[in-house]
């Protein structure tokens, strides 16, 4: 079966995964600070994080990762050679991947966690004032943990449209599962057999990831009053 | 910085944006065209043909739009009675797969849209229809469409604006749109910047106003819906 291409392609799986993940980690951390950063008193803050959402929400993922692969190539070695290093640097696929991807989903997830954290009722935050608690305190103690349960579901499309959108740093020469998928449809002329091998082990993430944000969902929510119709 | 080569290859990136333009209007009329009949069966809940439109959206959503373009422009190739068949002309070219690719995921992405908006239509409207003895067939044209389409409209308004980036996967196969085209300056001069920010401008522009669109469709068609 699959030509003895199932242990390439299960290696390119990996990768591509590991990219996902990655991605993830950096958007979440771009996405909580741009959700602050819109919330926050500070104008230039407010404007900042607006012009971030708004420039990368209306620009192709595939754009942006051309640009930062090609554009900082151009841009790494000028800095060298400004700096009096002399050897061509290469740009690393995995790292340019990451980058892109993890900077545009934390646009999208800055909306997400904004939404969230304005659904967390203003008097928990209140509270945690009046027991004289740090604005520190009060966000790692009461507002992030509720505001984590409304973001739930946003996240979890983010992260479905995040991990489709990997497939993208196979053009700029990333050996992830697309390009696995394309170097075997090439090897042995059945392009088919082998797109859909790969359109499988994509469909095998997404489903695994809906299972387990359903899991997720029911934890965070355990505890919270449902209206009944 | 160095845009005399961008003000040069200007037509060029003009075409491209029109090519971007024709694959993402096609697209989404084919698409929204196929999704509102879709849609009516999948919202039959328990049917078979539910079930069966239930499969296509959810492997067109659960695979990357690259997988899909890939297996039906490449993929198909490997068959011999495709080749012999009298769809190859249209299958082999990468246009037209472009074109089937973006309308099949637009379509499956609209079709759970538009169902989620039937599914979650006010009771009230459905029993108002049905108390005035309307048949299935009149309650779905006066009643159920045009306000499922209405609720559906700021859903679909992210819908259409994920397409026209997705418009970009087209320029992997060889259709010079205007990622096509900035990929072709940018091999030609190598001026990554340059040419790379040029097409996000554009594209840029493009969201801007299919976004200004979209919110004068929900001023003229849903606004008049809501609560005040």
């Amino acid at each position: 079966m699959l030509h003895g291409f199932l242990p390439s392609l299960i290696e390119g799986a990996g990768v591509t995964l590991s990219v996902a993940l990655a991605s993830l980690a950096m958007a979440m951390i771009l996405g909580l600070l741009g959700a602050l950063a819109k919330l926050s008193r500070w104008r230039f803050a407010r404007g900042l994080a607006f012009a971030y959402t708004t420039l990368i929400r209306g620009v192709p993922d595939l754009v942006l990762m051309l640009l930062v692969f090609y554009g900082g190539q151009v841009a790494v070695n000028n800095i060298a050679l400004a700096l009096g290093h002399e050897d061509y640097i290469d740009i690393n696929p995995y790292l340019a991947g990451v980058l892109t991807i993890g900077f545009i989903f934390g646009a999208y997830l800055t909306e997400a966690f904004r939404g969230a954290f304005l659904a967390v009722p203003p008097g928990q935050r209140e509270a945690g004032l009046a027991y004289g608690m740090s604005a520190w305190q009060i966000f790692v103690r009461i507002s992030f943990p509720q505001m984590f349960r409304h973001a739930l579901p946003g996240l979890s499309n983010n992260w479905l449209v995040l991990i489709k959108s990997t497939a993208i740093v196979s053009v700029i020469g990333l050996s992830d599962l697309m390009t696995r998928g394309q170097q075997a449809a090439g090897t042995t002329r059945q392009p088919f057999d082998f797109y859909l091998a790969v359109a499988v082990i994509y469909l095998l993430f997404t489903s695994v990831s809906e299972l387990l944000f359903d899991h997720l969902q029911k934890r965070f929510s355990t505890g919270v009053r449902k209206g009944q119709l | 910085m160095n845009f005399d080569a961008i003000v040069e290859n200007l037509p060029l990136y003009l075409s491209g944006a029109l090519t971007t333009f024709e694959l993402l209007v096609i697209s989404l009329l084919l698409g929204l065209s196929c999704a509102i009949p879709l849609a009516v069966l999948r919202s039959f809940s328990g049917s078979w043909a539910s079930r069966l439109i239930w499969v296509y959206t959810y492997v067109f959503r659960g695979t990357p739009m690259l997988v899909q373009l890939f297996l039906i422009y490449y993929g198909l190739a490997q068959f011999e009675a495709v080749r012999a068949s009298p769809a190859w002309p249209f299958l082999s070219s990468a246009w037209f797969c472009a074109c089937l690719t973006f309308v099949l995921n637009t379509c499956a992405y609209t079709t759970e849209i538009i169902a989620g908006s039937i599914k979650s239509l006010p009771h009230g409207e459905i029993e108002a229809a049905k108390s005035l003895g309307m048949s299935r067939w009149v309650m779905l044209r006066r009643i159920v469409l045009p306000s499922a389409l209405r609720r559906a409209l700021p859903a679909y308004s992210n819908e259409a604006i994920f397409m026209l980036h997705g418009t970009a996967l087209a320029s992997i196969v060889t259709i010079m749109d205007l990622t096509g085209a900035a990929r072709q300056v940018n091999s030609t001069y190598y001026l990554p910047f340059e040419a790379f920010i040029t097409a996000a401008v554009f594209y840029f522009l493009m969201t801007l106003s299919l976004v200004a669109l979209f919110h004068k469709a929900e001023a003229r068609w849903l606004k008049p819906l809501m609560p005040r």
